[in-house]
């Protein structure tokens, strides 16, 4: 009986997701103590604050052990390597602010990065609850529209006067007297749960084609209304708020979760051409849309003003090349948005190519794995979830590194775990738990099996 | 859906894959180009954080970088303030670098690829990178008479080593503060740049290099070389000397200086014309020599070269195409002849230097940052303007200038000067320039020197003696330790 236990005994992988994480955590420790050792900086400066944040993963972990033990080991150790080589960035950054204004004789201004692991604190509370409430992702299913109705009215909740603020020419933001929050971020989880849930339920009619073009099936003309209706509140976002980054987002995000749900490359098409009209249009109509545009084609004519962002961040990337200055040697506080937008170019000039390289395949590394858990569910509303969650991060990254390296037009999000800012990383914290919980069930053995295991001990 | 899934997975991994492969162009093929465009500060930043070289004279250091506690690490300071402001330039951050600072920038940042071994040995060693070192060929003493002599009026001197090249004072005036414009306060240096900008003497301006004006009758030195290379004339040949002549298709009359003849019944030799600066019998000589042979002997004194030294000199003229009575006023320095300090430097030093002109430079070693010489300059001969017999009896011919002539306050006790004077009109009845060239001796010169003062005042040769003889007096003196 005892070797029938040992051969059924299912291996959870929980001890390399803790290791794992102890590695990220101890890295991050290291990225922090390098910073101020090369900038002069307390060196005992990191440990109260990492002493949090490793208490803090601690605690997922146990959670994560606990609610959701089957989940895939690798997800949360990468987010959090990610997390914590932001939050030394932010530090190093606060640093260069504080000597800057130690030179100049003005009060230094509060260090973002102790805020930034408060929302990090928060983040994995809502993280853990996310566990705990939702014990089976199928039960998010029952919730589509109230998803979809609350996402909708989030992505458009800054609009509303009072509520909503404009920072920096773009209305993202609401204000809760204490801190402001982009309910867009947590908007994008909402209708990624939206998309999946109604998707999954229209998918056979949204499968049948009318007719072929070159071999490709395109869908009948009475079931393009959702697409439509997704492409005009993408829109509305882009012209009533000015945020190209989530319009863009929100649509890419809609067409993969309908190519994934039914199978037709059509519909890609579709929402292609809907996107390259539409982006031709805004061209023709915004101002703020040209610029980026030329912006993009050629910033070095307009460095001092429109182009000023973009040429300060491939100097910065240049400056680092292939190995990176090391941490606190660079210059990133010259580029504006070091700690938001333009994270990637502050950790590209200290820790050059070679270290984006690392982040972005950790960020390769959170797509595989959530793929591998869209793949493994067994029930259909939990691939199309696991893949829109996983599409969303993945293509974040892409628009925003894409933007701030100039393979793209510039649009304006944060970069996933790394950006400092609360809604983004509670949001993505969010994501991941709901990612983890996919997850969970597709890994977890069918009840027969562990009802043997139950029995034999 | 599992082929969806991979297929989106897929276009994921390759999107990522993308940002690596711009990256890996940004950051690797790319970032050379970037890091050398106009407006990146991050390349004065990072040198900045790194101690820049000294420029030496003599090996003691007349610009360095000290330490700071702010946040630019290092502060270029000059401490002999404007006195070599014209040849080490200034170092600014927010106006970019001139003089040496600028032309030996890779030197003196540690940039320079000579120094490879030495940046490796720092990295491996864990220590700052530092910079090199230029020693300049500037002769202290000859240099702090050049300013002192100057005192602040508008002009400019160069003295030479002629059997060099050898740049022993490169002086501007009035000078600039290089300290002002290298300092971190940057209220006060956009202040003093401001002030320096709207200046209309043009603190800023090299003279010495940069300023070409009309060199008047330094010039008939070029003149007389001519004429003794031509074969046809020697010191005592006789010239007509009148008090004013005729120029050819033109109503105006040139005249001497002196409103008379130079000499008895209106005839003097060549000797006497130079010393007397007799203009009459010059413009006569450049008509019978011609525009050709005057240009020749121009050019092979510099004249049409851009010379780096290694900061770039404006190029001298001999003007072309001219119709006899140009060519007669041309070889008096007057009409569109141009000429800068550094030019009439050599044209006294190919004299000097029997006929031999070197090439002028100012940096005279290149040191590694441990101050291992890397480089020595070596002279290079530029061109052989006169025979060493000629060379020698227009030098002799410069020395009766300074006896009994129009240049006697140069004279030296116990050296026998040679020398030139000139006044150069621009237009009627604005100020003249007053020149001087003299070397010292005048046979084998140890020095010879070229001094300009811009709008010297008066119109006649008396400006040239009685203005800017003193301050070649002054330099040659200088540098001969007398």
């Amino acid at each position: 009986m005892t070797d029938l236990i040992r051969l059924r005994k299912i291996s959870t992988r929980r001890s390399a997701e803790g290791s794992a994480l102890a590695l990220a955590w101890l890295v991050g420790l290291f990225a922090w103590v390098l910073v101020d050792l090369s900038t002069g900086n307390d060196l005992r400066s990191g440990f109260i604050p990492l002493g949090c944040v490793g208490a803090l993963l601690l605690t997922a972990h146990i959670v994560v052990r606990w609610q959701a033990p089957f989940a895939d080991p690798v997800i949360l150790p990468s987010v959090a390597m990610l997390n914590l080589l932001g939050l030394a960035m932010i530090h190093r950054l606060d640093v260069s602010n504080q000597k800057l204004a130690d030179i100049r004789g003005v009060a230094a201004p509060t260090p973002d990065v102790y805020l930034q692991i408060t929302w990090l604190a928060v983040g994995l509370l809502l993280f853990c609850a996310v566990l705990f409430i939702i014990t089976d992702h199928r039960r998010l299913q029952r919730l589509t529209f109230t998803c979809g109705v609350t996402g909708i009215l989030m992505l458009f909740l800054p609009l509303i006067p009072g509520v909503g603020v404009e920072i920096n020419g773009a209305r993202l933001w609401i204000d809760l007297a204490v801190f402001t929050i982009q309910p867009g971020e947590i908007a994008k989880i909402l209708l990624t749960i939206f998309f999946a849930g109604f998707l999954v339920a229209r998918r056979h009619s949204l499968a049948l084609i009318n007719r072929k073009v070159m071999g490709i099936g395109f869908p009948r003309a009475k079931d393009v209304g959702p697409l439509i209706i997704v492409w005009a509140a993408a829109l509305l976002v882009l012209i009533l708020e000015r945020d190209l980054g989530t319009s863009l987002l929100i649509f890419g995000l809609f067409i993969v979760m309908l190519y994934v749900a039914t199978g037709r490359r059509g519909w890609v098409i579709l929402g292609g051409l809907l996107l390259t009209g539409s982006s031709f249009l805004a061209f023709k109509a915004f101002g703020h849309v040209r610029i980026r545009f030329s912006v993009w084609l050629d910033p070095f004519s307009q460095a001092t003003d429109n182009g000023y962002q973009i040429v300060q961040s491939l100097y910065g990337f240049a400056n680092g090349g292939v190995f990176g200055t090391g941490w606190g040697s660079g210059y990133p506080q010259l580029v504006p948005f070091a700690k938001t937008d333009f994270i990637t170019s502050a950790l590209g000039e200290e820790l050059g190519l070679t270290g984006l390289i690392a982040i972005i395949l950790l960020y390769v590394l959170v797509i595989e794995r959530g793929a591998r858990a869209a793949v493994a569910t067994r029930d259909q509303f939990g691939n199309l979830l696991a893949i829109g969650l996983t599409t969303a991060i993945g293509l974040q990254t892409f628009i925003v590194i894409g933007g701030v390296t100039r393979l793209i037009p510039l649009t304006g999000l944060t970069t996933p775990f790394l950006s400092y800012g609360g809604s983004s990383l509670v949001a993505n914290y969010i994501l991941v738990a709901l990612l983890l919980r996919v997850s969970n069930s597709a890994r977890k053995p069918e009840d027969s099996d562990l009802a043997v295991v139950g029995l034999s001990s | 859906m599992t082929r969806q899934i991979n297929r989106v997975t897929l276009i994921l991994i390759l999107l990522m894959l993308a940002l690596i492969a711009n990256l890996s162009y940004i950051q690797f093929f790319n970032s050379a180009e970037l890091r050398h465009k106009p407006g990146n500060q991050r390349v004065l930043l990072a040198e900045y954080s790194k101690q820049r070289g000294p420029i030496l004279i003599s090996s003691n250091p007349i610009a360095q970088s000290k330490t700071t506690n702010d946040a630019l690490k290092y502060l270029r300071t000059y401490a002999s303030g404007s006195t070599y402001a014209a040849a080490t330039g200034f170092y600014s951050l927010v106006y970019g670098a001139t003089g040496i600072e600028q032309k030996e920038n890779d030197v003196l940042s540690g940039s320079d690829n000579r120094f490879f071994v030495d940046r490796l040995q720092q990295l491996f060693a864990n220590r700052q990178p530092q910079g090199g070192a230029v020693e300049l060929t500037i002769n202290p003493q000859a240099q702090k008479a050049a300013m002192a002599a100057l005192n602040g009026r508008t002009g400019a001197v160069v003295a030479i080593d002629p059997s060099t090249g050898a740049i022993l004072a490169l002086a501007s005036s009035p000078g600039f503060d290089p300290n002002r414009l290298a300092s971190h306060d940057t209220t006060d240096m956009q202040n003093y740049w401001k002030y320096l900008n709207e200046n209309p003497k043009q603190p800023l301006l090299n003279r010495p290099l940069a300023m070409t004006l009309p060199p008047g009758s330094t010039f008939k030195l070029v003149t007389a070389a001519a004429a003794l290379e031509s074969g046809n004339y020697r010191a005592d040949s006789t010239l007509p000397g009148p008090a004013t002549i005729g120029l050819p298709n033109s109503t105006h009359r040139l005249g001497n200086w002196t409103h008379n003849s130079c000499g008895y019944n209106s005839k003097t030799t060549l000797d006497n014309a130079l010393a007397i600066s007799c203009n009459t019998a010059f413009a006569w000589l450049g008509m019978k020599l011609g525009e050709d042979a005057i240009s020749e002997q121009a050019t092979k004194f510099g004249f049409g070269t851009s010379f780096s030294v290694p900061m770039n000199a404006a190029t001298s003229v001999f003007p072309t195409g001219m119709d006899k009575a140009q060519t007669a006023m041309s070889s008096i320095g007057q009409f569109d002849v141009q000429a800068t300090a550094l030019q009439m430097a050599l044209v006294g030093a190919g004299i000097g230097n029997d006929g031999v002109v070197m090439r002028p430079f100012l940096v005279s070693q290149v040191l590694g940052p441990n101050l291992k010489v890397l480089e020595n300059t070596t002279p290079q001969q530029f061109s052989r303007a006169m025979s060493a017999a000629n060379a020698r009896t227009l030098g002799q011919m410069m020395t009766h200038v300074v006896d009994r002539g129009t240049g006697s306050n140069a004279r030296i006790y116990g050296v026998a000067v040679g020398g030139k004077t000139g006044t150069a009109e621009t237009s009627p009845g604005a100020p003249a320039h007053a020149w001087f060239v003299g070397i010292a001796p005048a046979v084998k010169a140890r020095v010879a020197v070229a001094v300009v003062l811009q709008d010297g005042g008066g119109a006649t040769e008396i400006s040239g003696n009685g203005l800017a003889a003193p301050i070649a007096r002054a330099v040659m003196q200088a540098v001969l330790n007398k």
